[in-house]
């Protein structure tokens, strides 16, 4: 008896479509064994997971708002995808755009909403684009490993914020905690249906058409699918290979650090300490299991969303730790890219 | 006084690193890339401290360290060479995964004490001026000495590190030759990850001995960046991870004598430091021979052999 491994001619239509969410339920059926053996009743903290985030319309609605900053970095780094470039530090974009829309925020005396808004976000995009930038450039001149640069850069930019939260941006009436003084009512965004939920939701839902708009129907979008697939071929082509590095990677910060904006000026109203429970981390997954796409972006960061809310629901009542949700990230990811494999091979069984 | 001191916390610093980075460079030279060096090295932190503080012998704690990080690693090694799945997606899995399942189990372990390894003089080299400092270090320090030359050693000058290096170079030609390109490049990502694991379990039971979560602090991804810089050699790599070390000690003392510049803008500088580095050991690389490994992040397949 031999078992063998054969590459499949097509890969099959269904077969890519089912093998996800086998995946996915594998990966709940794997953490539900993990939660029988810590004493826990699977059935009853998973139901509690879906009640809390789902179950009710306030529950829903705080959904969407940790989708919200998912659905901006999951584009972002989607984007660089699409070019095979792999931009791992959408966390740092977004503590940048963070920074930006909070130096607006705190040290520019406007009165007029709309303009105020407008500034901070225009503030985001340009500091976390330039953000991103730089390892675009590093990249583009001298081909450096994009993924060690944008990580490391991560940590700078959380040194960054904190130096700023614990140092000379700290509230002075703040009782010693890490973050600034509200903003004034001119700098948060409008929230509706009596939830938490703001207009950054909105924001995002617009991106995610634009993104749409901008790769599928666009010359652009079409020069960076072919640099996607085919670099040399791109060459050829005429296609300016280091520009669209630089640019793909500015927009893609820039994303993120709309998702930095949007989280000040809807959520926290302030900069504080670790504003970001790895929303930039898990866009990684986001961008990977959307294969890149729009539409499937904004369906996996709802899930990612359900998640998020449902392990706070989870923190309360069984003592569970923020850090459930990154284990349990990390297994979904293992299993989905490993049902990717008999997506493209058969295992055949025989003597041979 | 003052160069004895920084010396010896140039070492320290950099240990915990060397071990990842030697871990790394036996996994890349086989052909895979792990990504998952940081989530590693906190499964090897914790276990460590956890048998360690269980049994109460840190040399307990050191294997342990080794096993669970090889296990772990068994995932990333199945999933990206049996299974082919894309490496850094796998690699970054494996560094959340490792992240979050510390951070879960280790909450019981925040606050313990724990007697770490005591520095160990060895006689008559200890005693040499300035230098001396590199003879007087705990039994891990020594450990990783010994495998700077032992690797070096087995990867260029025996016939295992050459199959290793050829399922790198050009894994179809290593199966022609007859060499199990799936199996050299499991153990190699393994055994690997098990050596970032011992690298975590430094810094818990040497280092700082006690267990705090997140205690790699982005020391995987360093590891992961001065394999670029030292070139796929672990002598090079020796040297990367003291710079490394020797920054951070800078940086640790710059802090401890009290400058007027924030402890926030100084933790930046190890980060700072290990970019331009990279930078620097990039375009150098660019200009010169090309050393990475021919096939370095691609999946073996026999049906695509050419």
């Amino acid at each position: 008896m031999k078992i063998r491994v054969v590459k499949r001619d097509k890969a099959s239509k269904l077969l890519q479509i089912v093998t996800p969410f086998i995946a996915i339920l594998l990966s709940f059926a794997f953490v539900g064994i993990f939660l029988i053996l810590n004493g826990l009743n699977p059935i009853l903290v998973f139901k509690d997971m879906f009640v809390e985030s789902l179950g009710s319309f306030y529950g829903f609605s705080e959904t969407l708002v940790k989708t919200t900053p998912l659905i901006l970095c999951g584009l972002g780094v989607a984007l660089a995808f699409r070019m095979e470039l792999w931009n791992i530090g959408a966390e740092g974009q977004l503590y940048m755009g963070a920074f930006g829309a909070s130096l607006i925020a705190l040290f520019f005396n406007i009165n007029n909403h709309f303009l105020m808004i407008l500034l901070m976000f225009l503030s985001a995009v340009v500091f976390s684009g330039l953000w991103g930038l730089i390892a675009g450039f590093l990249k583009a001149k001298w081909s450096v490993n994009e993924i060690i640069v944008t990580l490391l850069m991560n940590y700078i930019a959380i040194l960054w914020v904190d130096y700023l939260v614990y140092g000379p941006w700290k509230d002075p009436g703040g009782f010693n905690f890490p973050l600034t003084k509200q903003f004034s009512d001119v700098a948060r965004l409008s929230y509706y249906f009596n939830t938490r939920l703001h207009t950054g939701f909105f924001i995002a839902i617009v991106l995610v058409f634009l993104f749409y708009i901008l790769i599928e129907k666009t010359v652009w979008g079409y020069e960076i699918r072919v640099i996607g697939n085919n670099p040399n071929a791109a060459k050829y082509a005429g296609i300016n290979y280091e520009k669209n590095v630089i640019l793909v990677m500015f927009i893609s910060g820039a994303l993120a650090g709309i998702a930095g904006f949007s989280e000040v000026a809807g959520v926290t109203y302030r900069l504080q300490h670790s504003i970001s429970p790895g929303y930039g981390y898990t866009a990684i997954i986001v961008a990977w299991l959307a294969k890149r796409s729009a539409l499937g972006v904004l369906l996996v960061s709802f899930v990612m969303g359900v998640l998020f809310v449902g392990n706070d629901a989870l923190q309360i009542s069984y003592q569970l730790p923020i850090a459930f949700v990154n284990a349990f990230q990390g297994l979904i990811l293992f299993f989905v890219i490993s049902s990717e494999f008999f997506v493209n091979y058969k295992i055949k069984f025989g003597v041979k | 006084m003052m160069v004895e001191i920084l010396i010896d916390a140039t070492i320290r610093a950099g240990t915990s690193i060397l071990f990842a980075t030697l871990g790394e460079i036996v996994t890349e030279r086989s052909g895979i890339i792990n990504l998952g060096v940081e989530g590693l090295m906190l499964i090897g932190a914790l276990s460590g401290f956890y048998v360690s503080h269980v049994t109460g012998n840190l040399y307990l704690g050191v294997i342990a360290s080794f096993i669970f990080a090889s296990l772990a690693g068994m995932i990333h090694a199945f999933i990206t060479v049996y299974l082919r799945a894309n490496q850094i997606v796998s690699g970054l899995a494996l560094t959340m995964f490792g992240i979050g399942i510390t951070a879960l189990y280790g909450k019981k372990m925040i606050g313990i004490p724990l007697d770490g390894f005591k520095k160990i003089s060895i006689p008559l080299l200890s005693k040499i001026p300035v230098v001396g400092v590199i003879f007087n270090q705990d039994i891990l320090v020594y450990f990783s000495y010994f495998l700077v030359v032992a690797l070096s050693f087995v990867l260029f000058k025996t016939r295992v590190g050459l199959k290793i290096r050829m399922c790198g170079e050009n894994p179809a030609a290593a199966d022609t030759a007859g060499i199990n390109v799936f199996k050299v490049r499991f153990f190699s990502t393994i055994f690997g990850s098990g050596l970032a694991g011992i690298g975590g379990a430094y810094l818990s039971l040497a280092y700082t001995p006690m267990w705090i979560e997140n205690m790699s602090a982005g020391r995987g991804w360093i590891a992961v960046a001065l394999v670029i810089f030292a070139s796929w050699y672990c002598y090079r790599a020796m040297f990367g991870a003291y710079l490394f070390g020797g920054i951070n000690a800078l940086q640790l003392r710059l802090q401890a004598i009290g400058t007027n510049v924030s402890a926030h803008i100084l933790q930046m500088l190890p980060y700072l430091f290990t970019i331009i580095v990279l930078v620097i050991a990039t375009i150098r690389l660019e200009k010169g021979a090309k050393v990475e490994p021919e096939a370095l992040g691609i999946s073996y397949d026999r049906e695509d052999r050419r």
